[in-house]
């Protein structure tokens, strides 16, 4: 059994546990029928329990520890991974990361933010949170990417930009706002992807596209739910309140116009299964970039400009 | 002076910082404790005349301080919040939308148009702190994106006060996007070669700071304002430490270079116009 079991899960992995111990004794056929029926139930029971989750679950199936990151999506789904490093400026942001990538025919930049996943490479990558530096690293590499022509993938999972001190004297908001700025502006593809948490301007600092993708059990937001109950209900208590209130999963964005597609996760989430996600994550980018590089590089800025500026609801 | 008349309308509303005195007529300035007649305070455009402290004023009086007598056309005048998520914290986001429109006199939180500055024709908006702290939903990403695209249209040079607190929690993802959509807007400006200057008054700070406020030709801070990503009492949280002195003020910001000057409330429009002539 997994020791990052979330509570929700916890009825089908104490089922599964019960499958495998099962499964050392099934050499009688009364044993096999018994292991075939509990197997028919966990089927039943993951499907009931997954098709209703409460946003805030979903909140915390994003931010599972053993969910794939930017580098397991690069390594599992693209060969000839070569890292880029620095932002020229001040220097190389670990929780960014990006290079160049093929998948089949495509020649890539992918970007991403990149998680640790356990204490040492959480401080190491600084739990996915980008200085000013991971911003305008990113820039460098979607500058590069269209110097040469190539269509740009970016992953987005992050808790935010980090809130500190060196971070702000070195432009963390200008950082970002350069970002918006200019990636509205890239005369190639860019394949926007949520693979976890997309948490406020960290997040959009390299979210801005042509397509914006989410995988099913991500969430995306101004705030977390967590901070938002602490502004508004003054309490740290309220964030399944919040997350139900912010509407922030794939699903409500979708009806939300605010993404355009949603990247089904294998039965359980991403993180019960990396292969078949990233295989599926694989085929859906290829779709993808088979239709972005027919649009003609100087419609991508008037597309873009059109995308987002429907975007949000208003009375006249 | 009609700008005596229209500042004192709202002075218990726009000056969140300032401390009423029993008689309602004298300010204590927070800078230097100085009490001040708020004839005396109008005269000096609510700077304090003797530390120049200055108080947080709203987008009416910024047209005073800043536009042409009588040149302001306010456009997108009735836009107001659609409450896209039906967004409930202790209260309706639709109940506060609409006590904050009764209190304030506004219908959100930016007032747009067109006017002049000695003279030369501008797209001009400004920002209000009163409305929920300044923050930024649908209206105020969609009236910016529209008044930016007035600019574009009658090449004219673009004027944003930032005076707020970040996006609106309220409408949850559709806030951030406003972000993506101020900024490819002052993009489409830029490729236009059609100049956009930033006023970024206290506070400037979030979403804001990290979309249009930053992307100015010229980037211009009233003193002593707050301007930063994240707010002082998240960073003290993360960080565990005390902030320096001076930390996120308009000064601080200069030094390291996110600002191109630091310019007092009664110099801002001779420093504009003085741009503006640059630029033409
Ligand atoms: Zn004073």
């Amino acid at each position: 059994m997994s020791k990052n079991v979330l509570d929700f899960e916890k009825p089908i992995a104490e089922l599964e546990s019960k499958l495998e111990e099962m499964r050392k004794f099934a050499d009688n056929l009364y044993i096999d029928a018994e292991i075939k029926n509990i197997e028919d139930k966990v089927v039943n029971l993951k499907e009931s329990i997954y098709k209703n989750l409460t946003r805030w679950q979903r909140v915390q199936l994003a931010r599972h520890p053993e969910r794939p990151y930017t580098l397991d999506y690069i390594y599992l789904m693209t060969e000839n991974f070569l890292e880029l490093h620095g932002d020229r400026y001040f220097k190389d942001d670990k929780s960014i990361v990006g290079g160049f990538a093929t998948i089949d025919e495509y020649k890539v930049m992918i970007i991403g933010h990149q998680k640790g996943r356990d204490t040492k490479s959480n401080v190491y990558r600084n739990f996915g949170m980008p200085n000013p530096e991971g911003y305008r690293k990113a820039l460098r590499l979607m500058k590069l990417a269209e110097k040469f022509n190539k269509p740009i993938i970016t992953m987005i999972d992050t808790p935010g930009a980090f809130p500190g001190i060196e971070a702000e004297e070195r432009g963390q908001a200008e950082a970002i706002a350069r970002n918006l700025f200019e990636m509205s502006k890239l005369k190639v593809p860019v394949l926007v992807i949520i693979i976890g948490e997309g948490a406020s301007g960290g997040a959009l600092g390299i979210g801005v596209g042509d397509r914006i993708l989410m995988l099913e059990n991500c969430w995306y937001s101004v705030i977390s739910p967590e901070s938002c109950s602490s502004i508004l209900w003054r309490s740290w208590e309220y964030k399944e309140q919040a997350a139900e209130a912010l509407k922030l999963t794939s699903a409500d964005l979708l009806e939300q116009k605010l993404i355009d597609r949603i990247v089904p996760e294998p039965l359980g989430g991403a993180h019960k299964d990396h292969q078949t996600m990233a295989l599926t994550l694989r085929n859906v980018i290829k779709e993808e970039l088979s239709e972005l590089i027919k649009i003609k590089p100087e419609k991508l800025f008037e597309n873009r400009l059109e995308k987002f500026g429907k975007m949000g609801k208003w009375i006249d | 002076m009609s700008w005596f008349k229209r500042a004192k309308q709202n002075i218990s509303t726009d000056t969140s910082k300032a401390i009423d005195l029993p008689d309602g007529l004298w300010e204590k300035c927070p800078g230097c404790s100085e009490i001040l007649h708020k004839k005396q305070l109008d005269l000096s455009m609510w700077t304090c005349p003797k530390c120049n402290y200055h108080f947080r004023i709203g987008s009416s009086q910024y047209v005073e301080v800043l536009l042409d007598k009588e040149t302001f056309k306010e456009t997108e005048k009735k836009m107001r919040s659609a409450d896209p998520l039906e967004f409930a914290d202790t209260k309706k986001y639709s109940d506060r939308v609409k006590e904050t429109i009764k209190k304030t006199g506004l219908n959100d939180a930016i007032l747009t148009g067109t006017g002049k500055i000695d003279g030369k024709d501008v797209a001009f908006g400004c920002m209000d702190f009163k409305f929920i702290g300044g923050s930024m939903g649908s209206v105020v990403g969609e009236k910016i994106a529209r008044l930016a695209d007035r600019a574009y249209k009658h090449k004219l040079p673009l004027i944003i006060i930032a005076a707020s607190g970040g996006a609106r929690m309220m409408e949850g993802a559709y806030s951030l996007m406003q972000m993506a959509k101020t900024s490819g807007r002052l993009a489409k400006l830029a490729e236009a070669n059609i100049p956009y200057i930033s006023i970024l008054t206290d506070p400037t700070t979030g979403g804001i700071t990290a979309s249009f406020a930053m992307l100015g030709d010229v980037n211009i801070a009233e003193p002593q304002a707050l301007i930063g990503f994240a707010g002082p009492r998240i960073i003290k949280q993360t960080i565990g430490r005390d902030l320096p002195e001076g930390f996120q003020k308009s000064e601080f910001i200069l030094e390291h270079g996110f600002i191109d000057m630091v310019v007092s409330r009664k110099d801002l429009k001779s420093q504009i116009s003085h741009l503006l002539n640059y630029f033409s």
